[in-house]
C-alpha cells in the first residue's frame, strides 16, 4: 500500500516535472526588465463611464473605461481588465463599477453607477419583426453621423450606438439593414465605397456592443440617395450617415 | 475752366483705357502660364481637307433628308478627328461634284479653300435603298489624284445614312491619319431620363441614343467588353451592389458570378479575359480580379479604407491603376496586376476616376487639387504621364468634371461635366481643346468609350 502510494506520488511528480520542462521549452518568459526608478513615473489617471446610466431590468449597458500610465487595471466585480476598453454589462440590480488603476506612479480609482430601474412591464419589449413599426424603430434605433470624408464612429455617436445596441439586444427578433450614405460632393464610385465603409463601421460598433452580426446587413447608397438637397454644411452633415432600418 | 475739366476727363479715360489694356494683357499672360498644353501630333501641320456637299442622284423625296444627315455627319466626323484643318463650308467652291469626271481639282486647290485633299461623291435613294459613292482626292496631285473610292449601300434611313458617313469618315481618317478612326465607336453611359439610373448607349457624336437596361433600380459604371459583346456594370438590388452583365448580342441580362458585399466599378482587361472590380466581400472594400465569368476570384489589395475604380493598363494588362482612400482623401495608385509594386501617383487634393490611355502612357483622371470643406474651385480632368508623373490640366473653371474615358484612338476623351445645372456628357481632344457637349437634357453621367 505504502509502496503503491509512493509510486503514484513519484509518477505524479515526474509528470509535473515533464510538464514544467515542456512548458519552459515552449515559451521561455524573458526575465522582467528591472522596474524603472519610481521617482519619475507619472501618476496613473482613470476614467470610467457607463451609458446609459439607467436601464430597465434585462437591458444591457455599455461600460467604457480609459486609463493612462497604469500597468494593472481592475474593476470590482469584473476583475482584471485591459488599460482601455469597452464591455457590455447586464446587471440585475443597480451597480457601482469601481475601477482601480495601479501604475508605477501610484494608484487611482474611478466609479460609475448604473441604476437598474424597478421592474415594470415595458411596452416595447415583446415586439418582433412583424409588428415593429418603422417610426417606433427609428425612435429607438437612431442613425449615426460621420465626419467629412471619414468613416470612423465619432465620439458623439458612441452613446447613440450604445442605445441602439441596447434596444436591439432587447428585441432579438428584429434584423437590421444598415445603409451607408455620403454627401453630394466627391465622385460617385468613391462615395459608394466610402458609404460601404460607413455602414460597416456602424455594423462593427453594434457587433462590439453585443449585437449578433447575423442580424446585421449593410448596403451602401453612396451619394445616390440624399436626405437633404441643399448645398450647405448642415445638409451635407445630414447626408453623411449610417441609417438603421428593419430588414424585412 | 471747362477746357481743363474736359482735359481731365480725357486723361481719366486714357488712363482707364490703358489700365484696361494692361489688366487684360496680364490676364492673358496668366492664362498662358497656367494652361500648358501637351498632346500628340502638335508639331505636325494638319492636312487641309475640304468636304464637298454630296450630289443627290435621285428625285426620291427621302433623298434630301438623307443627304443632309450624311453631309452633316461626314463633315462633323472629319472635324472631330482633330487631325484636319477643315475648309469651312463658306470657303469651299459652290460645287457638288458627284463623280471623278465632274470634279475640277484646281478650283479646290486655289484660294480661298486652299485644300490639300477633297472629299466628294454622290448619294441616291432608290427602291428603299440608299447608295453612296465616296471619293478622296489629292488636290495637289493632278496626275493620279484618287486616294480612296468607296461604294456603300443599305436600307434607306437617316440612321443608315449617318452610319455610312461614319464608315467613310473612318476610311479617310485611317488613310490620312494612320490610326483607325473612332466614328463607328459607341459611348455607354448612365442616364436618369426614365426616372431611374439606367445604362444607355449612343454614337460617339451623341446621336442615336438607346436605352440598354430596364432594371428600374440604380445602375452605374457601365464598361463595355473589348469585343463589344457585353456590358458590365454595377447595380443596386435588395442585397446591395453587385456586378451585372448585359449581353449586346442576346439583348438581355446574362449571368455573372458577382461576389457578395458592395461590389462595384468593373473594368475589362483589354484582351477581354479578365475583370477587375471593387468588393467589400471581406468587410473592407478591396480590389479583386476574376475571369470574365466571375470565376477565379483573386484579391489584390489589403489595406483599410476604400479601394475602388480599378482600370487595367490596356497595352500590357500587367498593371492596374485604381483609387484608394488608405491615407484619407482618395488618390490614384498603380500596382502590378498581382498586387505588387504599389505606387501613388497624385500628391494631394482629391483624385478619382482613372482611365488608362490605349497606348499605356497616360492616365486621365478627375482631380480637385484644392479639395476641402468650403474650398473654392471645381474638379477638373487631368492627364498624367505615368513614367514621369508629370501632369497637365485639361479643363478649367467649368464646374465639376469627372469620369474621363479615352477613345480607342487615344486622341479624344469623353467625360461628365456639372456646371450649375444637370450633369451632361462632354468630349474634347486629349489636349483639352474642342470641348463640346454630347448630351442635353435630364442627367447623363459616367461615360465609357467602346474599344472599337
Amino acid at each position: 500500500m505504502q509502496y503503491l502510494h509512493r509510486k503514484s506520488l513519484a509518477s505524479v511528480m515526474g509528470l509535473a516535472a515533464l510538464i514544467t520542462i515542456a512548458g519552459c521549452h515552449k515559451k521561455t518568459p524573458p526575465p522582467p526588465p528591472p522596474p524603472p526608478p519610481t521617482v519619475s513615473a507619472p501618476a496613473p489617471t482613470a476614467d470610467v463611464a457607463v451609458t446609459p446610466s439607467a436601464i430597465n431590468p434585462g437591458d444591457s449597458a455599455v461600460l467604457t473605461w480609459k486609463t493612462a500610465n497604469a500597468t494593472d487595471v481592475s474593476i470590482e466585480g469584473i476583475g482584471q481588465v485591459a488599460t482601455t476598453g469597452t464591455m457590455n454589462v447586464k446587471p440585475t440590480e443597480s451597480t457601482n463599477y469601481h475601477l482601480v488603476a495601479r501604475g508605477d506612479g501610484g494608484s487611482t480609482d474611478a466609479t460609475a453607477r448604473l441604476t437598474v430601474n424597478a421592474p415594470q412591464a415595458p411596452a416595447a419589449s415583446n415586439l418582433n419583426e412583424s409588428d415593429m413599426d418603422d417610426s417606433l424603430f427609428h425612435q429607438n434605433v437612431q442613425d449615426v453621423f460621420y465626419d467629412y470624408d471619414a468613416y470612423e464612429i465619432r465620439p458623439d455617436a458612441a452613446p447613440v450606438i450604445a442605445k441602439d445596441a441596447a434596444f436591439l439586444s432587447q428585441h432579438t427578433g428584429i434584423k437590421v439593414v444598415i445603409g451607408g450614405y455620403c454627401d453630394e460632393r466627391g465622385s460617385t464610385e468613391y462615395n459608394l465605397s466610402l458609404g460601404e465603409n460607413r455602414a460597416n463601421a456602424a455594423k462593427q460598433a453594434l457587433v462590439n456592443a453585443g449585437v449578433s452580426p447575423d442580424r446585421l446587413r449593410t448596403v451602401s447608397y453612396g451619394k445616390e440617395k440624399q436626405f437633404c438637397t441643399e448645398h450647405t454644411e448642415e445638409c451635407w452633415q445630414q447626408n453623411r450617415r449610417a441609417q438603421f432600418s428593419v430588414d424585412r | 475752366m471747362t477746357i481743363s475739366k474736359k482735359q481731365e476727363i480725357l486723361t481719366q479715360r486714357c488712363f482707364l483705357f490703358f489700365a484696361a489694356i494692361f489688366i487684360f494683357g496680364s490676364l492673358q499672360l496668366a492664362h498662358a502660364q497656367d494652361w500648358v498644353r501637351t498632346g500628340t501630333n502638335l508639331g505636325a501641320t494638319k492636312i487641309r481637307l475640304a468636304a464637298a456637299s454630296f450630289k443627290p442622284t435621285s428625285n426620291d423625296p427621302q433623298n434630301g433628308i438623307l443627304k443632309n444627315a450624311f453631309d452633316t455627319t461626314l463633315f462633323d466626323d472629319l472635324s472631330n478627328a482633330g487631325i484636319f484643318d477643315m475648309v469651312s463650308k463658306s470657303m469651299a467652291p459652290p460645287l457638288m461634284p458627284g463623280s471623278p469626271q465632274e470634279i475640277s481639282l484646281p478650283q479646290w486647290a486655289a484660294a480661298p479653300s486652299n485644300a490639300d485633299m477633297v472629299v466628294f461623291g454622290s448619294i441616291g435613294v432608290a427602291d428603299g435603298k440608299v447608295t453612296v459613292y465616296g471619293y478622296l482626292f489629292d488636290a495637289k496631285n493632278q496626275q493620279t489624284p484618287q486616294i480612296l473610292g468607296k461604294q456603300y449601300s443599305d436600307n434607306a434611313s437617316v440612321d443608315n445614312a449617318r452610319a455610312i458617313a461614319h464608315r467613310f469618315a473612318d476610311e479617310i481618317i485611317l488613310r490620312l491619319g494612320g490610326i483607325a478612326g473612332i466614328c463607328e465607336t459607341k459611348i455607354y453611359f448612365v442616364s436618369f431620363r426614365t426616372g431611374n439610373k439606367e445604362i444607355w448607349v449612343m454614337d460617339y457624336d451623341g446621336q442615336n441614343e438607346h436605352q440598354v437596361t430596364h432594371l428600374g433600380s440604380i445602375s452605374l459604371s457601365p464598361r463595355v467588353s473589348p469585343d463589344n459583346s457585353r456590358v458590365a456594370f454595377s447595380s443596386l438590388a435588395k442585397n446591395g451592389w453587385s456586378i451585372r452583365m448585359y449581353s449586346l448580342l442576346l439583348n438581355r441580362m446574362v449571368n455573372f458570378n458577382s461576389p457578395g458585399g458592395t461590389t462595384i466599378s468593373p473594368a475589362w482587361s483589354s484582351d477581354g479575359t479578365k475583370l477587375a472590380f471593387s468588393s467589400s466581400r471581406d468587410g473592407d472594400s478591396e480590389i479583386y480580379t476574376t475571369n470574365a465569368d466571375g470565376a477565379g476570384l483573386h484579391r489584390l489589395t489589403a489595406f483599410r479604407g476604400p479601394d475602388v475604380s480599378p482600370v487595367w493598363n490596356p497595352k500590357t494588362n500587367s498593371q492596374i491603376a485604381w483609387v484608394s482612400g488608405r491615407t484619407g482623401l482618395p488618390h490614384i495608385y498603380t500596382m502590378d496586376s498581382d498586387g505588387a509594386n504599389v505606387q501613388r501617383l497624385t500628391d494631394g487634393g482629391y483624385a478619382t476616376s482613372p482611365s488608362w490611355s490605349p497606348n499605356g502612357q497616360f492616365l486621365a483622371f478627375a482631380w480637385n487639387r484644392k479639395y476641402g470643406p468650403g474650398a473654392p474651385g471645381g474638379q477638373d480632368i487631368y492627364i498624367m504621364d505615368i513614367a514621369s508623373k508629370r501632369w497637365t490640366q485639361l479643363t478649367h473653371d467649368s464646374g465639376h468634371n469627372d469620369f474621363p474615358s479615352w477613345s480607342p484612338d487615344g486622341r479624344h476623351l469623353v467625360f461628365q461635366r456639372e456646371d450649375g445645372g444637370a450633369t451632361q456628357l462632354w468630349t474634347m481632344l486629349a489636349d483639352g481643346t474642342e470641348q463640346h457637349a454630347l448630351t442635353h437634357g435630364s442627367s447623363n453621367t459616367m461615360p465609357n468609350w467602346s474599344w472599337k
